[in-house]
């Protein structure tokens, strides 16, 4: 029987481990105790606290699919104390999981329109569950526009991913690198990722837009889908502030009278709109 | 249930007391260090302190320990022995000297933990915690417990209130069926009593006008320029969210080893520079200005508005502890006062 405990993790074992790009990594997860696996279901949007025994916990989004059973994935970057010592681990190691917690994208909502993705750097992770998600439920969606940009070609994470979604003729993905940190053999955009959305110019018409960033490039992109005709209802992102608990407790990701991890971390830019800008 | 009255003798009231711990159950109570005053496990009830003022530290590590382990490890060969700490949980325990300030925010911090996901860390020690408060009989320059929603001989969140009423002698009110459980034991030591008029034995509690529609005042004034003013004085100490009975803020660590250690869950406050600090080095509240406008429209702001009531009692622990010397009926008045002055026309 699950623990009463509110902060008892799961225990995962490390089935997979990707190099995406300098000091980041994707773990796949899978459950040790089938108990544990069958009760698990969570939607896309939502995160989880990882841990390790004697280093502590990180919150990070689940970066896979709701419609892939089974497991889940986690894309970080090696920064602080637990995501170094998480980037030690080895395929079979052990690692804690408390999740899912916080709300989801209103996918459900969204059946019959064109979804657009803006995605910036280590912010793909959070953007590539919903695009899986779509992407396995491809015909109850229209148009799929991924457009994905990062400081240079080495830091692109899902580069295997990337070459996929590039090739598939049921949707459109645009990348593009910072000027400067294009190679020789790049085949994408140079550019700032507001400055390639201006150029491509989505219509607004039926569409969503999903936009997931740095701080700078999130303040950049909003204005000029605004300018393309979006409304704020049509524009929606994923915070990341600070958290320890992940349940609405410990008082870390408070902004303005919401929390972060449990009334979010997907926000409409409308809701955005009302709460102070500390995130 | 409905109330109950009773009369009780001080001296039964420390027989009471003393043979709540020799039947078992853990009392804590007010005990005196030095000046300071803090609630502590009390075996012999001569230990306990009977000062009019409210305690130094609030009563909330009764529900929300100031270190908590949530749970422990340890390596067992090839696998890791995980103890969730739910089998050692909680003894019934009684909490006497609570000020009605203490109680009231006592069953706001449990309802807060409670909201949502429940931490039953916290749940489960509520239920087994029974309150006996006492009246204030006094009130000094930093209460204003009488316009945060509560008052001096204001029964809310504790189980029995007894307000001194002459004579070395408690009028006393069994406000649930815990309280009543908890006297049963003691039927000797207290006569049955009718309601009574206390109000006369109660502290007089200067009003703090400036908080009456305070809360509406703040949901405009985010982006005013009071904050930077009112701020400049704040150290950064914390000192004020570790005495508060409302302030609920935590850090969850890991202590040892990966092969044996602990995750702790510690008191945390808003007003220290790393809280809201991200991995990347961006950090939305960047300065004390921020910092100090969070704990305000914290309180008195995004609590109304999210739970019904602020995060604050106005037992004055905070303006007591400052090492600055902000007081917070004053940063209160001043506050309102010169949000209004920006917002008039």
């Amino acid at each position: 029987m699950r623990s009463a405990n509110t902060y008892m993790p799961y225990p995962m074992r490390i089935d997979a481990i990707i190099d995406e790009a300098p000091g980041v990594r994707t773990f796949t997860l899978k459950f040790m105790n089938n108990a544990d696996a069958e009760e698990f279901s969570f939607k896309a949007g939502q995160f989880g606290e990882y841990s390790l025994f004697g280093e502590g916990e990180a919150t990070f989004c689940i970066a896979s699919s709701p419609t892939r059973q089974g497991y889940i994935e986690c894309t970080f970057r090696q920064a602080g104390r637990v995501t170094s010592a998480l980037a030690r681990q080895e395929v079979g190691s052990v690692l804690g999981f408390r999740g899912p917690y916080g709300n989801i994208f209103p996918l459900e909502e969204w059946y019959g329109r064109n979804i657009l993705f803006v995605a910036g750097g280590i912010a793909l992770p959070p953007l590539r569950s919903v695009i899986w998600n779509v992407l396995d439920l491809r015909d109850r969606f229209k148009d799929v526009t991924v457009l994905y940009g990062a400081r240079s070609v080495a830091d692109l994470v899902y580069k295997h991913e990337l070459k996929e979604w590039g090739t598939r003729s049921d949707m459109r993905l645009v990348t593009t690198v910072d000027p400067g940190g294009e190679t020789a053999e790049w085949q994408g955009k140079v550019g700032f990722v507001p400055t390639v959305l201006e150029t491509l110019a989505p219509g607004p018409e039926n569409t969503v837009a999903l936009v997931c960033g740095p701080p700078v490039m999130i303040k950049y992109t909003f204005p000029v889908l605004e300018q393309l005709g979006f409304t704020a209802d049509q524009i929606y992102t994923t915070l990341e502030n600070r958290m320890k608990c992940g349940v609405g407790k410990c008082g870390r990701c408070n902004v303005g009278p919401v929390y972060v991890c449990k009334d979010g971390p997907v926000f409409s830019y409308r809701e955005l709109q009302s709460l102070p800008a500390e995130y | 249930m409905s109330t109950h009255h009773g009369v009780l003798s001080h001296q039964n009231l420390l027989k009471l007391l003393s043979g709540i711990t020799a039947g078992g159950m853990e009392l804590y109570a007010p005990r005196k260090t030095g000046q300071k005053v803090f609630f502590d496990h009390i075996t012999d009830v001569r230990e306990i302190a009977f000062d009019p003022l409210p305690t130094t530290e609030s009563p909330k590590a009764l529900l929300f320990p100031r270190v908590e382990r949530l749970l422990s490890f340890a390596r067992d060969g090839e696998s890791m022995r995980v103890d969730d700490r739910c089998a050692d949980l909680m003894p019934r325990r009684v909490l006497f000297g609570t000020r009605p300030c203490d109680a009231v925010a006592l069953q706001r911090l449990a309802e807060f933990f409670a909201d949502g996901i429940e931490d039953m860390f916290v749940g489960k020690r509520r239920e087994q915690l029974v309150v006996i408060s006492l009246s204030c009989a006094v009130a000094d320059a930093d209460c204003f417990c009488t316009s945060a929603g509560s008052g001096p001989g204001d029964g809310t969140g504790s189980d029995i209130l007894l307000t001194a009423s002459g004579g070395e002698r408690y009028d006393m009110e069994v406000l649930t069926d815990r309280g009543r459980e908890v006297l049963a034991t003691f039927a000797g030591l207290w006569d049955e009593g009718s309601p009574a008029d206390t109000s006369g034995y109660l502290a007089v509690v200067e009003p703090l006008p400036a908080l009456a529609g305070f809360g509406a005042k703040l949901a405009g004034a985010f982006a005013s320029t009071v904050w930077k003013d009112a701020s400049l004085r704040c150290l950064g100490c914390g000192a004020c969210a570790y005495v508060c009975p409302l302030c609920s803020c935590f850090d969850i660590e890991d202590e040892g080893t990966p092969s044996k250690g602990s995750r702790l869950r510690c008191w945390d406050s808003c007003g220290f520079s790393l809280f809201t600090l991200h991995t990347s080095g961006h950090n939305p509240r960047p300065t004390q200005t921020e910092r100090w406008r969070q704990r305000v429209m914290h309180k008195f702001s995004y609590m109304p508005a999210r739970f019904g009531h602020a995060g604050c009692v106005g037992c004055g622990r905070c303006s007591r502890a400052c090492p600055a010397d902000m007081n917070l009926r004053e940063q209160i008045t001043m506050l309102d006062a010169g949000i209004a002055l920006q917002s008039a026309p």
